[in-house]
């Protein structure tokens, strides 16, 4: 037993988390960066932080992530972190000529209190930046909120830094897609271009993180949104951001600095939810949906015909981040699945409530917690297992012990390859979860079936 | 070779030597340039490392949660037993206490956590924010081990202090206050410390099971499938045989100093290097156990007579095949270059994150003409010098794998990632193997690298 030292009483927790279900914000900053085209994300502190947002992002796409560091030491967290960073700035542009310089605070720069936009404009006045080049930046202390909040901060700066309006609306439509996979970003572009809408996605990891074998290695890989593109979004018609939490504060801000109007969807996993997603393209594109799309939904809905009887009742137990586990979790509920566990570490009470009201008709308890980690995860599961649990890899020991079938779904994913390359999102990503739920249900039940209702048609 | 001159910054230049052009002359242990991708860490990290396989511990991140959450059971280091460093226990600080100070959150969280999982030890890892808010570690588990009546070990650790070898450094200090404190009544004469192996895949394991039949006695793995009363009473043994000297060889030196236990440093990578060390091992102890010798060659005679045959069918593919090293610590580059070399293969690049002069000297020593030593190296570097080299297999850790893959040449993690043990005699043909499936995969003929090059 990996995890025997898991109580089954559950005792009160408030200076401790055990197994976490979230890591810091700069991952999540340095992941929204890598999706802006030609640019090196920048993590301001010491080494580690770097080293490790790298090694964790590379473990899970199996990509190389590039990333430079002010690689603090101990003269810097006294007299502050200025000359680190105007240095790294100088190599930065001297040597790897990235477009953009995409900073990210950690927990010891912000303590210290370094003045990023400061440092830049120096940086500026001392001309160590290029003309046509910049240094955008996000304040994303590890202490604050998690990876999902780090996002959504680098992706706000994407819009505080390059969003511009020049009085006249172009025929395009931005789509912020959340904190998703390169592959969930590919498709939800196809959806788009299918409706026949122009848009500009941002942030964009897709041919960044999940770019095919060239035999070449290059610094800064064909994907990610152009400066250019990141500037027309003060111009669009409409924002449609996906994830209230990945996608929100860019939305707004959005709206607030170019009065681009905004509507905030769950991401589009599942069903109803990718119904509002084309629904919403719909009215915002003045376009009708295509016989193509409608084809994909009848195909996810078919599967959940077929196989309707298999999900009936079914107790599963969530685990993973805010705006995809609300989506998830609706899903699972529309499918007559019961989700009773539902646990993300990031922080937030609305999600608490948001998820009660998704699970209100469930005929069964349900537990929710924000803030929570896999510890407390599995200190329920021992009170009453379930028959499916879905989150990162780390819930794989729960997954062992318990012997409960386990459909990997978030981040990090470590032992296992796909989720870069085929999306969870729209009715094909709803495809696609169906068939991994449905084959880890049914491969435990060929596996475990006594040998006399051991049944070839299932 | 123009190409590769292009992507070395000019404050690198002296990092990077080509043996046969000039004398030896590198400049290294610096700090890394600030905006260059370095492939290095922090000294938490190093801390991290070299204590997590200590498995009946608990092991306390003191700090936001991303330091905890990045280090949760990475590295396979594996335990015969308990397993209670392979979960993940933070503070999590949070914005007020950064504020207000952590120290009453570190108390309730290690004071819960022991009576919960009844440790034996008790490691505190401080970080980055802990250093600058100025939490007294010291104070509070002072305060935690007399009220519980275990060791509560303060590992101080904070990031910005350096790279992986001051973290080592802080790890090494951490561990000693363990030592001279546990029954050693019961330590043969011939008593051994295994330092710096973290059994990894398993490998301490294999290096235990020759020292048993060499009639050794192991008291203390440091720190693989480590145990807290192993080290308590780790200063009964005559000998500690380092391996890794970065990461440990601080921990032999405050030994000998204090316990006066002469240290060798030895490696077990490599059919050379393997057995040079058992038979040092024997040496030092030849004068309290006759036959010890004797018993050394038999165990390397058959190991050998059981591997070459087999290893002679991977020499006839790779021979002349052409090999990049790129490390954390240098020590462990001296044996690969003689491993490859027994392959009858040519390493054309080496490198490590953290070598010294003198490990670069060494290096320079034992590599051909034309071989490229580097020190803390970046991944534009490293893919300009595969191409140039027109390299066959690299062997790195994370962050370099998928470098090598996207320009279509192999890999072998000689790292964290490890899945075969790779010490031993036995790890020699484990790595042959793992060398040959990379090196003679089917898939670079299907990738566009020759093209590319």
């Amino acid at each position: 037993m990996l995890l025997r030292h898991t109580t089954k009483e559950i005792k009160e927790r408030k200076a401790l988390t055990v197994n976490p279900a979230k890591t810091c914000q700069p991952i999540g900053a340095m992941y929204a960066a890598l999706g802006i085209h030609n640019c090196l994300p920048h993590s301001h502190g010491s080494q580690g932080c770097c080293a490790y947002h790298r090694s964790a992002l590379t473990r899970h796409y199996k990509e190389p992530v590039m990333a430079g560091t002010s690689s603090f030491t101990e003269g810097a967290s006294v007299f502050g972190g200025q000359a680190n960073l105007l240095q790294a700035i100088d190599t930065i542009f001297t040597v790897y000529e990235p477009d953009v310089i995409a900073v990210h605070t950690t927990c010891l720069s912000e303590t210290i209190g370094d003045d990023i936009p400061q440092i830049a404009k120096k940086a500026e006045t001392d001309g160590k930046i290029p003309k046509g080049k910049y240094v955008i930046h996000a304040n994303t202390p590890s202490y604050v909120g998690s990876h999902v909040t780090g996002f959504a901060t680098m992706t706000k700066a994407m819009v505080d830094y390059f969003a511009e309006s020049n009085g006249r609306k172009i025929e395009q439509i931005n789509i912020i897609p959340g904190y998703v996979e390169p592959s969930d970003m590919e498709e939800i572009k196809r959806i788009v271009s299918e409706l026949g809408i122009r848009s500009v996605m941002f942030p964009d990891t897709s041919n960044v993180l999940n770019r095919p074998q060239t035999g070449r290695f290059d610094m800064f890989p064909k994907g990610g949104t152009t400066v250019d593109a990141l500037r027309s979004t003060g111009s669009s018609k409409a924002t449609l951001a996906l994830g209230r939490l990945a996608s929100g504060p860019a939305a707004r801000a959005l709206d607030a600095k170019c009065k681009v109007a905004c509507e905030i969807l769950d991401p589009p996993i599942g069903l109803a939810a990718t119904d509002a997603f084309v629904d919403t393209l719909r009215r915002m594109g003045g376009v009708s949906v295509p016989e193509s799309i409608n084809t994909e939904r009848g195909r996810l809905l078919d599967i959940i015909t077929d196989m309707h009887q298999y999900f009936y009742g079914k107790k599963v137990g969530l685990v993973g981040d805010p705006d995809q586990l609300i989506s998830l979790t609706e899903f699972l509920v529309s499918i007559d699945m019961w989700p009773i566990y539902v646990v993300t570490g990031t922080p937030g009470k609305k999600f608490e409530s948001k998820i009660k009201e998704i699970t209100r008709d469930v005929p069964h308890e349900v537990k929710v917690a924000s803030g929570g980690d896999m510890f407390l995860f599995h200190q329920w599961l021992k009170n009453e297992p379930v028959d499916l649990m879905m989150g990162n890899t780390y819930l794989k020991y729960i997954s062992r012990d318990e012997n409960i079938p386990l459909v990997r779904f978030g981040f990090p994913i470590l032992d296992r390859v796909g989720h870069s390359y085929f999306p969870t999102v729209g009715y094909r990503g709803g495809m696609r979860l169906l068939e991994k739920i449905l084959d880890a249900l049914l491969d435990k039940t060929d596996r475990e079936s006594p040998e006399e209702s051991f049944e070839l048609v299932l | 070779m123009s190409s590769s001159a292009s992507v070395i910054f000019q404050e690198r230049k002296d990092q990077i030597l080509r043996k046969g052009q000039g004398d030896f002359d590198m400049n290294c242990n610096r700090e890394s340039l600030a905006g260059a991708v370095s492939q290095r860490a922090c000294v938490f990290c190093g801390s991290r490392v070299v204590l997590y396989p200590i498995a009946d511990a608990l092991h306390l991140v003191h700090g936001p949660i991303g330091c905890a959450a990045y280090t949760w059971d990475i590295r396979g280091a594996l335990s015969s037993g308990p397993d209670l460093h392979r979960l993940s226990f933070s503070t999590d600080l949070q914005e007020k206490d950064i504020i207000f100070g952590g120290e009453e959150k570190l108390y309730r969280a290690l004071t819960e956590l022991i009576d919960r999982h009844h440790p034996k030890a008790a490691f505190v890892y401080s970080t980055c924010i802990v250093g600058i808010i100025g939490d007294d570690l010291e104070a509070v588990c002072r305060k935690v081990a007399s009220e519980k009546g275990i060791p509560v070990l303060p590992v101080q650790s904070e990031g910005f202090k350096g790279n992986k070898r001051e973290g080592y450094g802080a790890a090494c200090k951490a561990m000693f206050r363990l030592m001279g404190s546990g029954d050693t009544s019961n330590i043969s004469p011939l008593g051994i410390n295994i330092l710096g192996d973290f059994n990894l895949a398993g490998e301490i394991w294999i290096i235990r099971g020759y020292f048993d039949r060499m009639g050794l006695q192991t008291v203390a793995n440091i720190t693989g499938d480590g145990r807290v009363e192993d080290l308590q009473r780790a200063h009964g043994a005559a000998l500690n045989v380092v391996q890794c000297s970065g990461a440990t060889m601080e921990l032999a030196k405050m030994m000998k100093e204090s316990f006066d236990i002469p240290f060798m440093r030895v490696s077990y990578f490599g059919v050379e290097d393997m057995a040079e060390s058992l038979y040092q091992i024997a040496r030092f102890f030849e004068p309290k156990a006759p036959g010890i010798m004797e018993r050394t060659r038999e165990l390397v005679k058959g190991e050998l007579s059981q591997l070459y045959p087999r290893l002679q069918e991977f020499r006839r593919e790779l021979a002349g095949k052409k090999a990049a090293i790129y490390v954390g610590g240098a020590f462990k580059a001296f044996s690969l270059v003689k491993a490859f070399r027994l392959l009858g293969m040519r390493v054309v690049l080496v490198g490590s994150q953290t070598g010294t002069e003198e490990d670069y000297r060494e290096l320079y020593e034992i590599t051909d003409e034309g071989t490229i030593i580097v020190d803390d190296s970046n991944p534009l570097e490293l893919s300009s010098f595969l191409k140039e080299k027109d390299v066959d297999v690299f062997v790195g850790g994370v962050k370099e794998r998928p470098i090598a893959y996207k320009l279509g040449v192999g890999f072998c993690d000689h790292n964290h990632e490890r899945k075969k043990p790779l010490e031993g005699f036995i790890g020699m043909l484990n790595f042959a193997r793992e060398i040959h499936s990379s090196v003679m995969s089917p898939v670079w003929r299907f990738v566009p690298r020759r093209k590319a090059r």
